[in-house]
């Protein structure tokens, strides 16, 4: 890789100058991760921290993470555990992300169910935050078994706006139910994806074998 | 019958409908025969034509190029020649003033040395003085027999005697002198010994400058080859830099892998220089390039070093520089160079740092052990990085002379090659030519063979002619076949 870098680096150098600008696209990726704590699912919150730990691992200087949870009502600044974008000197960086691990874990600690998931408010507010960062790539990952249970008070059925960002489900367990009839698990992730599509996502994966979640990121 | 081709004018039957449409046009190809030869001819011309005048303009470039580089060669081979000439006088003259300034003082020791052994061998030669005439006469009287007289037996015993005494004298006198003139012999050997010392001396430089002589004898020949502008010259020319050509090229390709190494080593700290974020290309990053700079201003300050130097020649104006400017910029070369290679040893260490720092990192996101310390034998990496980083920037430094060499050299197998392409080119293009008339002329052929039977009619119709008929007997008289 370095090697056609270098390669390359020659005439691009003598293209660079020629064209008078560097390359104005965002190179930089950012990931807004959601990590479910509603009822049993928050269980699950040792997983999210190896995604955490895996995510931190990955990304480069310049890109930026954040992990919220998804509560009964998630559409907040508050339901921010942890966000950073990365300095771009990689010493600063890694300083940052030993910050970020510490901070991530405290939550992991301390965590509580909650009575409802509010998994379209979570999407709205990461929706808000990656578009803030301007990055080039944009991800939400969402750490949940996908059943949102909003209280009467709470609306979210209106169209919501994903453009460019590709939402992943990862970790999606079987409820009981689901167990009974595998119908409902799939109709479930069909609504989501139609849901999520709908409102101008780039892509819509579910990945339950975290190794899965490497190349995804990669690409 | 609906499916049948709209050329069908027999359905079902292609042979007859092909037939048919023959017999239909054959009056009208045969009517037609005179232009239509024409037609390809033209056709032919049209093509073929630019053909070969492509082909002879491109031989008459190839040609001019062959020309022009033999001209190039030449001057370049005599240029060299003459450097290596003058070098090689330059090396006689230093050979002469070392050697043979002190010629004088050899030679006077050495016909001191002469004449010291020629003094001793004239002292070698003087021998005692013989015994006194009269021992003769008294050897007579000795053998004179005693008759018993008393006074005659005492002369007899005086004489006896004294003769006795006289060879003692003698013959001790002979051994004193033997004695001495061994000595002196003995005294020759170191004389002797300096005087071979000094011979082989003389010897030995004499060679050296023999030696030298007949290199530039070698030279001056080739030179006058040059100048003489024989084909074996500019063969060896051609050769030599052909050969000159790969060499450089393959030092480059070595020079360009110590490159790589540099670069592998300073991009990522200088990451922490300019930021990882910022991209050129949609996957350069700056500080890729930024490293790239560095090895570039590396390259650049050895090559001025090197001209400083007078190693290379790339640079004409450096070279006539006057001396003192020249050795400024040679010193303000060698300096940035130096610091350069500073910064990148310092860069080499951050990248271990770096690259430590990050195996840290992922160490502690995937919870395990910290690895235990191996002491001094985790230095020896950064170290290694360390003087590398400090070592490969000199050593890109003396890129400039294969580069100079390749640059050089380039020109002739560049041109050489440019030749062979625009020969082959030419044969390529007139082969096509004539291939494509000789294609018309047997199209041509071909119409006559497809109009054959109005062909034979009219060769009927014209020799039933009475005109013609006369006409062919005087042929058959003149013995012409018709």
């Amino acid at each position: 890789m370095r090697r056609r870098a270098f390669l390359v680096s020659v005439p691009a150098l003598a293209l660079a100058h020629a064209t008078g600008c560097a390359d104005p696209r965002s190179h930089s990726q950012a990931v807004y991760l959601l990590v479910d704590t509603s009822g049993t699912y928050a269980e699950e919150i040792g997983k999210a921290q190896l995604i955490v730990n895996y995510l931190l691992g990955s990304l480069q200087p310049g890109d930026s993470l954040a992990v919220a949870r998804v509560r009964s009502r998630s559409f907040s600044e508050k339901d921010i555990i942890a966000k950073a974008t990365f300095d771009q000197r990689p010493s600063q960086a890694n300083a940052q992300k030993r910050a970020f691990k510490e901070r991530v874990e405290t939550f992991a600690a301390t965590a509580r169910g909650s009575a409802n998931t509010d998994i379209t408010g979570g999407l709205i507010q990461g929706a808000l935050f990656l578009n803030e960062t301007g990055a080039g790539r944009k991800t939400i990952l969402i750490f949940s078994d996908m059943q949102e249970e909003l209280d009467r008070a709470t609306i979210r059925d209106f169209p919501i706006d994903l453009k460019d960002i590709r939402v992943v489900a990862v970790n999606v367990v079987k409820l009981k139910t689901d167990n009974i009839d595998p119908r409902r698990y799939l109709g479930r992730l069909e609504v989501w994806q139609k849901r999520v599509e709908a409102a101008g996502a780039r892509e819509w994966h579910v990945i339950n074998d975290l190794e899965h979640l490497d190349r995804l990121l990669k690409s | 019958m609906a499916d049948s081709p709209f050329w069908m004018i027999w359905p079902g039957n292609a042979a007859l409908s092909a037939l048919t449409w023959f017999v239909i046009a054959m009056p009208f190809l045969y009517a037609a025969r005179a232009p239509m030869h024409g037609l390809l001819r033209s056709l032919g011309q049209l093509a073929g034509g630019p053909l070969r005048l492509a082909a002879r303009a491109l031989l008459a470039s190839a040609n001019e190029m062959r020309e022009r580089n033999r001209a190039v060669l030449l001057a370049q081979g005599r240029e060299e020649t003459g450097e290596r000439l003058a070098r090689e006088f330059e090396r006689v003259a230093v050979l002469v003033k070392r050697d043979l300034e002190g010629y004088p003082a050899l030679q006077r020791k050495l016909l001191d040395e002469i004449t010291r052994v020629e003094e001793d061998y004239r002292k070698c030669g003087e021998v005692p003085p013989p015994p006194p005439d009269w021992v003769d006469a008294v050897a007579a009287i000795a053998k004179i027999k005693p008759n018993g007289n008393e006074l005659v037996q005492r002369v007899l015993e005086e004489i006896n005697r004294s003769i006795r005494e006289i060879h003692d004298k003698t013959l001790a006198e002979y051994r004193r002198a033997y004695q001495s003139r061994h000595k002196i012999l003995d005294g020759f050997m170191p004389f002797w010994r300096s005087l071979d010392k000094t011979l082989t001396q003389a010897d030995r430089k004499m060679t050296s400058l023999a030696e030298r002589a007949s290199a530039i004898d070698a030279q001056m020949e080739r030179y006058e080859a040059i100048v003489r502008k024989t084909d074996k010259a500019e063969h060896a020319l051609t050769v030599s830099a052909l050969t000159q050509f790969c060499i450089s090229a393959l030092v480059l390709a070595v020079a360009a892998g110590g490159a790589l190494i540099n670069f592998k080593l300073i991009a990522l700290p200088m990451s922490e220089m300019v930021g990882a974020g910022d991209y050129l290309t949609a996957s350069l990053r700056t500080s890729e390039v930024a490293a790239l700079v560095i090895i570039f201003v590396e390259a650049t300050m050895g090559l001025f070093l090197m001209e400083t130097l007078r190693i290379t020649h790339l640079f004409p104006r450096i070279h006539n520089l006057p001396e003192l400017m020249r050795r400024r910029m040679m010193w303000a070369s060698f300096v940035l160079l130096v610091i350069l290679a500073g910064i990148e040893a310092a860069l080499a260490l951050m990248r271990d740092m770096l690259i430590a720092d990050k195996q840290a990192l992922l160490q502690s996101l995937a919870a395990s052990q910290a690895p235990v310390a191996d002491g001094w034998l985790g230095a020896i990496p950064t170290a290694g990085q360390m003087l590398l980083g400090f070592i490969l920037p000199f050593a890109l430094a003396f890129v400039a002379v294969p580069l100079e060499s390749f640059i050089n050299t380039a020109r002739t197998v560049g041109g050489a090659a440019l030749v062979i392409l625009a020969r082959a080119a030419a044969v390529l293009l007139r082969t096509a030519g004539n291939a494509i008339r000789q294609l018309c002329k047997l199209l041509i052929t071909l119409y006559d063979v497809f109009i054959v039977l109005p062909l034979l009619a009219e060769r009927w119709v014209k020799s039933a002619r009475p005109g013609a008929l006369r006409a062919r007997r005087v042929d058959l008289e003149a013995g012409k076949p018709s």
